[in-house]
């Protein structure tokens, strides 16, 4: 690998640390030979949180298996911003077939290596959470039963984004949506609906289910690492901010990430064959308020009065996810 | 060499021999025994280099044949009836993908009422998904069609399904002439695919196309079909000389030389229109058979000569358009336009009802009297109609 030597007067400041690592360490996008999986040119949004994620997790996984790799996509923002015929944003080998087969055309790529003698090419599967929790969720239970060799990853932003923010069984309660508009007596997202799609992975005791967001991209590619490492079905899911369904700034994405962390909203953790072995504790606790406040799918959490009473539903949530998950421990 | 033997374990049989890759397999009846054959052939070691998948729902059967086929491995599936149906929205985008996957159906009535026995349904509600049809007369024919169907497949890299009579043929259980593992290797080279997710060589697949270019890609899809239709009778040519019988690929005429009536049917009931053709001509009534093999794509020139000197057309048929009539009628309506020929639908033998010799004849009667309607249900039961409309006709 090419290596880049810090000079000694950027020693000081914040970026530079990846580059005081030993070089086996740094960030996959920091060398110099980087997959770069999905190339700029891309028709996504501004500050979107989910092509971020996905250049990560592919870099890193390219990274981790010397460039081996053969990726499903499902329909979604993903893939319609990076595939416009004539063009293709995708520097590995890419098939989107459907909305909810996702799972399994990855699957029949992994049985079609299997059958080839060609195990040493991994597979990837992909998709938003729509794809993933809802139309592709008989599919995505499937490859998990049969433990087929697949890292499935859902890009986690909420809502339909790519047919205009519907609500999907990953809206949190509260959320506006185009589905779940902010009128009546309880505006938005219905409270006690939805599912956790982690919890439910590690039900079917799959050697590895891991929970991201892209404020912590290190993490992020560990993640992704260590899935590589094994084999058999295995489950990340990561929160990506989507500043055009959230109603945030386009600058707002990793802090909005880094605030669902700290405020105890999404927990991230690892589990494996259905037992957390790890989570990422929070350093500094943060009241729910912080994380709602900068998005506008919570504004009527916030005028025209404040919805006190909604956001301390809201507050329980994730009070229940810091006890449930250990998320105050020590570090 | 014969063997006695179900049709289903033929086409199992005959399929492993074309040694698929990736089989993908959800239950459904009458398609069970198909998979459950190929299931022992690969668990006992009989079948080697093979994975199969047993998958969650049909859905899942034709989307891991899809990412099977798109990795470059041969892939099979089968499936019937309300099965084909629930994995349609695959099934159109595997043709698209123009991806060359094999797929039985045995072919099934679709619910609501549910029920399980034979008829067309299922394989005409998918006529326009961009599958090539091969439909069976026999379980021999079921054998054959299967090894002619990897081979058309991979050489036009489009899928194909060999559609065949559920129970009457999957599980009848008479004398079929298994292909020699050496035959259908000489047919049958190894998969090629035109395209491959290989991240030696990575490329896009099922990109998003626009106005700009979408009915282009139809169009070539459309070409792609028209090249089956050249394409299927030098294959079939082919495998005739190598396993020493077979058909002609596109249409089967049957004593059409001087008929003046010609009934058009597919599948299994072909077999008995034969016999009451034989007996029928014996009584000195000119009429014939045309078997239809090739239903998509529709081989319009084929039909148009073997119908030309007909005076009159029944079509007899396993499936029903509801609110229209025949499905197949259309099509040979549509190629026959501009002759002065009659034609007659006839819809027959709808969720397994037999479809006897007896009825044959006096439709065959009527029709020779110009005396049938234009549609007609044969052996309709007009107490039950009555008793369910009060009394309407
Ligand atoms: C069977 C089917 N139903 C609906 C759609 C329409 N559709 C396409 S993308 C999409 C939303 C995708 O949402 P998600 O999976 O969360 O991905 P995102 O765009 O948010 O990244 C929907 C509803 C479709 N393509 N296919
Ligand atoms: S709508 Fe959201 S997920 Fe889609 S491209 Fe824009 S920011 Fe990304
Ligand atoms: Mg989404």
């Amino acid at each position: 690998m090419t290596v880049q030597r810090v000079k000694f007067y950027q020693t000081g400041s914040f970026a530079v640390g990846n580059r005081l690592l030993d070089p086996a360490q740094r960030s996959t996008q920091a060398r110099m030979d980087r997959a770069n999986s999905i190339t700029s040119g891309h028709r996504a949004c501004q500050g979107c949180g989910e092509a971020l994620a996905a250049r990560y997790v592919l870099d890193a996984a390219s990274r981790a298996t010397d460039g081996q790799l053969v990726v499903v996509n499902a329909t979604g923002c993903l893939e319609v911003f990076s595939t416009p015929y004539p063009e293709s944003a995708w520097r590995v080998p890419w098939l989107h077939s459907l909305f909810g087969n996702a799972p399994a055309v990855a699957s029949g790529v992994a049985a079609a290596l299997r059958a080839r003698g060609r195990t040493e090419i991994r597979v990837i599967g992909q998709g938003g959470d729509g794809g993933t929790v809802d139309i592709g969720f008989g599919a995505l239970s499937g490859m998990f039963e049969r433990n087929d060799d697949v890292l499935y990853v859902c890009y986690d932003n909420q809502a339909y984004m790519n047919t205009g923010v519907q609500r999907s069984g990953a809206t949190p309660p509260a959320a506006r949506t185009a589905t779940t508009p902010a009128v009546g007596p309880q505006p938005g997202n219905t409270f006690g609906q939805g599912k956790s799609a982690p919890l439910v992975a590690m039900a079917h005791e799959i050697p590895y289910v891991a929970t991201a967001t892209v404020a912590g991209l290190r993490d992020l590619e560990a993640k992704v690492f260590r899935a590589m490492q094994l084999r058999g079905a295995r489950y990340l899911h990561v929160l990506v901010p989507c500043p055009l369904g959230w109603g945030s700034g386009t600058g707002e994405t990793i802090r909005l990430g880094r605030l669902a962390v700290e405020t105890g909203l999404f927990p991230v953790f690892e589990a494996e064959r259905g037992e957390v072995v790890a989570v990422t504790p929070i350093r500094r606790r943060l009241p729910v308020e912080e994380y709602l406040r900068p998005q506008r799918r919570y504004a009527h959490l916030f005028d025209p009065a404040v919805r006190s009473d909604v956001i301390e539903r809201l507050q329980a949530m994730a009070d229940r996810n810091v006890r449930r998950f250990h998320l105050e421990g020590k570090r | 060499m014969l063997s006695q033997i179900e049709g289903s374990r033929a086409v199992a049989e005959a399929v492993a021999r074309c040694r698929p890759q990736v089989i993908c397999a959800y239950p459904i009846s009458p398609q069970t025994h198909i998979v459950e054959a190929l299931s022992a052939l690969v668990k006992s070691g009989r079948l080697t280099g093979c994975e199969y998948v047993n998958v969650e729902s049909e859905f899942a059967a034709m989307s891991v044949a899809i990412g099977a086929s798109a990795a470059g491995a041969r892939a099979y599936t089968a499936t019937a009836s309300q099965g084909l149906l629930y994995m349609v929205e695959a099934l159109y985008n595997a043709a698209g993908l123009g991806l060359p996957i094999v797929m039985t159906v045995a072919n099934r009535a679709i619910g609501a009422p549910i029920n399980i026995w034979n008829d067309h349904s299922d394989t005409m509600s998918q006529r326009d998904s961009g599958w090539i049809q091969l439909y069976a007369e026999s379980n021999q024919d079921a054998v054959d069609l299967h090894v002619l169907a990897f081979r058309l497949a991979e050489e036009l890299s489009t899928p194909v399904m060999v559609c065949m009579d559920g129970f009457v043929l999957t599980h009848a259980v008479e004398p079929v002439d298994l292909p020699d593992p050496s035959q259908v290797d000489a047919f049958l080279p190894a998969l090629r695919p035109r395209q491959v997710l290989d991240p030696a060589e990575p490329v896009s697949i099922g990109a998003m196309v626009g106005p700009e270019a979408f009915t282009e890609v139809r169009y070539l899809a459309h070409l792609t079909q028209l090249r089956a239709l050249d394409r299927i009778p030098v294959l079939a040519r082919e495998l005739r000389d190598v396993l020493g019988r077979g058909g002609t690929g596109l249409v089967d005429p049957y004593r059409c030389e001087d008929a003046e009536t010609v009934v058009v049917a597919l599948g299994s009931v072909l077999g008995t229109l034969k016999d009451t053709v034989d007996e029928l001509r014996a009584e000195g009534v000119a009429v014939g058979v045309l078997g239809v093999t090739t239903f998509r794509p529709f081989p319009a020139d084929a039909l148009r000569e073997a119908l030309r000197r007909a005076r009159r057309v029944v079509v007899l048929e396993r499936a029903f358009a509801v609110g229209v009539g025949g499905v197949v009628s259309a099509d040979i309506a549509a190629a026959m336009a501009g002759t002065p020929q009659r034609h007659y639908t006839v819809v027959a033998g709808l969720g397994g009802r037999p479809v006897t010799r007896d009825s044959l004849r006096s439709m065959i009667a009527d029709a020779a009297a110009d005396q049938l309607a234009p549609l007609t249900f044969l052996d309709l039961d007009h107490d039950l109609v009555r008793q369910a409309t009060g009394g309407q006709p």
